[in-house]
């Protein structure tokens, strides 16, 4: 189990918080400690609207070890409004609302549980934007 | 019971998971006695789903509303009797995930399906007392029921939240509230059990009825109001049935109760049940209504409310997720995918 690390993660994992770089304000996620833009090492907490596009979407089948409940599930590169693009997986999607350029939001899901008596891990799914 | 400072609701929002399975389908496959279809529909949680997801998305909508500083909410109390964890707080969870930790008190409440609206009152003590600007309070459920039992065909999953702040700056204000409790076992789970047990006819008039004519009859005394004096009334609803006749029996018409009535959508939320009741009708009110909210949890008890709305609802609103975009957000699954969903089907 991965108690220090998925602990680490809580405000990546749950806020989407990543890092501005001062100088020359490019946002990145997940959070850095030098600015792949200009190198500069002055970055702080910047906490991503959750808003973004599907990059690119493909469909698992085969999951890793821990996801076989989910299959068969999207797993997606998503180009968030401010810039980052972020591997995660797509939740309440059906194959329709599941292509490139689609419009998806962040949420909070179980991302994988280890066993029946170990933690659960929460972290961020994107989904459909909720029709209007 | 009201504090000496006016207190309300300052942003709301719900949450009820996509996934529907029709009653008809639970009969066909427990009792297969031709039930007709689409009648009613229960809410089902996603395999990603559960108490603590339903409860941060309720949470994030209702921040959206508020439009606050998260850091000012000193209270994060979630309501459930589905908690992921038997130890560990699921509200710790949710107020880590709309950023009000560390400086807020968080605690998770038990009381079958009303400690959602105990948990309000602790708020409106906790903002009426000055301790705090903001405290948010909630219910969510992902209810259980066993296989092939009657509650099968109603145990649904969703749940809604509530910010509580100072009257000035809030779209619906409150006038009082009460509690009614008594010792009563009609509707139990024992630790370590998977399933609840329920007191057979136990259930109906010694319990839900009693205890909400109680709470309700007491709250219209305390504030000088009869039923003609709500423009919406807001009942906890374990079938259609129970909301409707408490209604009429304490003389509430049938159009003001109604449309909050979920139970057909989404079935039973539990925790989560008037409460989402309570967010359609504030989605629907007008600034001047007041609107009448009376949960009630087995074991047992009911709390009553009254709230007025305030002329701040209509710029709220915009910020916040109507309920019915959720009511509508539909996915139908049969009893195959529900039974893999709910984890009755266990993969390599
Ligand atoms: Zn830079």
């Amino acid at each position: 189990m991965h108690f220090a690390r998925s602990w680490r993660q809580q405000a990546a994992n749950l806020r989407l918080v990543g890092s501005q770089c001062t100088s020359c304000k490019k946002i990145s996620f997940p959070e850095r400690i030098r600015c792949t833009q200009c190198g500069s090492t002055e970055l702080k907490d910047h906490r991503l609207s959750g808003r973004g596009t599907i990059f690119t979407v493909t469909r698992v089948f085969e999951a890793p070890r821990g996801f076989g409940s989910q299959v068969p599930y999207f797993a997606a590169l998503v180009e968030l409004e401010e810039g980052p693009i972020i591997c995660a997986m797509l939740t309440d999607v059906d194959q329709k609302d599941a292509s490139v350029g689609d419009k998806v939001t962040m949420v909070t899901r179980r991302i994988i549980a280890h066993g029946d008596d170990g933690p659960i891990i929460y972290a961020y799914k994107f989904t459909p934007e909720l029709e209007g | 019971m009201k504090p000496t400072r006016a207190v309300g609701v300052i942003g709301y929002g719900g949450y009820i998971p996509r996934y529907r399975i029709d009653a008809a389908e639970v009969d066909r496959v427990w009792r297969g006695s031709g039930r007709k279809e689409g009648q009613s529909f229960k809410a089902v949680p996603g395999p990603d789903e559960d108490t603590t997801t339903i409860a941060i998305q309720a949470a994030r909508n209702a921040m959206d509303m508020a439009s606050i500083d998260p850091n000012e909410l000193r209270a994060v109390w979630f309501g459930t009797e589905s908690k992921p964890y038997a130890v560990k707080p699921t509200s710790t969870i949710v107020a880590d995930a709309i950023g009000a930790l560390p400086h807020a008190n968080a605690a998770d409440w038990e009381f079958a399906c009303k400690p959602g609206t105990e948990a309000m009152q602790a708020a409106i003590g906790m903002v009426g007392s000055e301790m705090a600007r903001y405290a948010m309070c909630g219910g969510a459920d992902t209810a259980q029921a066993k296989p092939g039992d009657v509650l099968e065909y109603t145990t649904g999953a969703g749940g809604a939240a509530f910010i509580l702040g100072p009257g000035q700056e809030s779209v619906a204000v409150l006038q009082a509230s009460t509690s009614y409790v008594t010792n009563t076992t009609d509707f139990f789970r024992r630790e370590g059990q998977e399933y609840p047990n329920h007191g057979q006819r136990f259930t109906g008039e010694p319990a839900y009825f009693h205890h909400i004519r109680s709470s309700v009859t007491q709250l219209m005394e305390d504030i000088g109001a009869g039923p003609g004096d709500f423009t919406f009334a807001v009942f906890h609803q374990p079938n259609s049935q129970f909301p409707l006749r408490v209604a009429a029996e304490l003389g509430f018409a049938r159009d003001r109760v109604e449309p909050f009535v979920l139970t057909n959508m989404v079935g039973n939320t539990y925790s989560g049940a008037a409460m989402l009741g309570f967010a359609k009708a504030l989605d629907i009110a007008s600034p001047g209504d007041r609107i009448l909210l009376a949960s009630y949890g087995s074991g047992a008890g009911s709390d009553a409310f009254s709230y007025e709305v305030t002329d701040n609802i209509i710029e709220a609103r915009k910020r916040g997720v109507p309920i019915e975009r959720y009511l509508r957000r539909t996915k139908s699954v049969d009893y195959a995918m529900y039974a893999r969903y709910r984890g009755k089907l266990r993969p390599n």
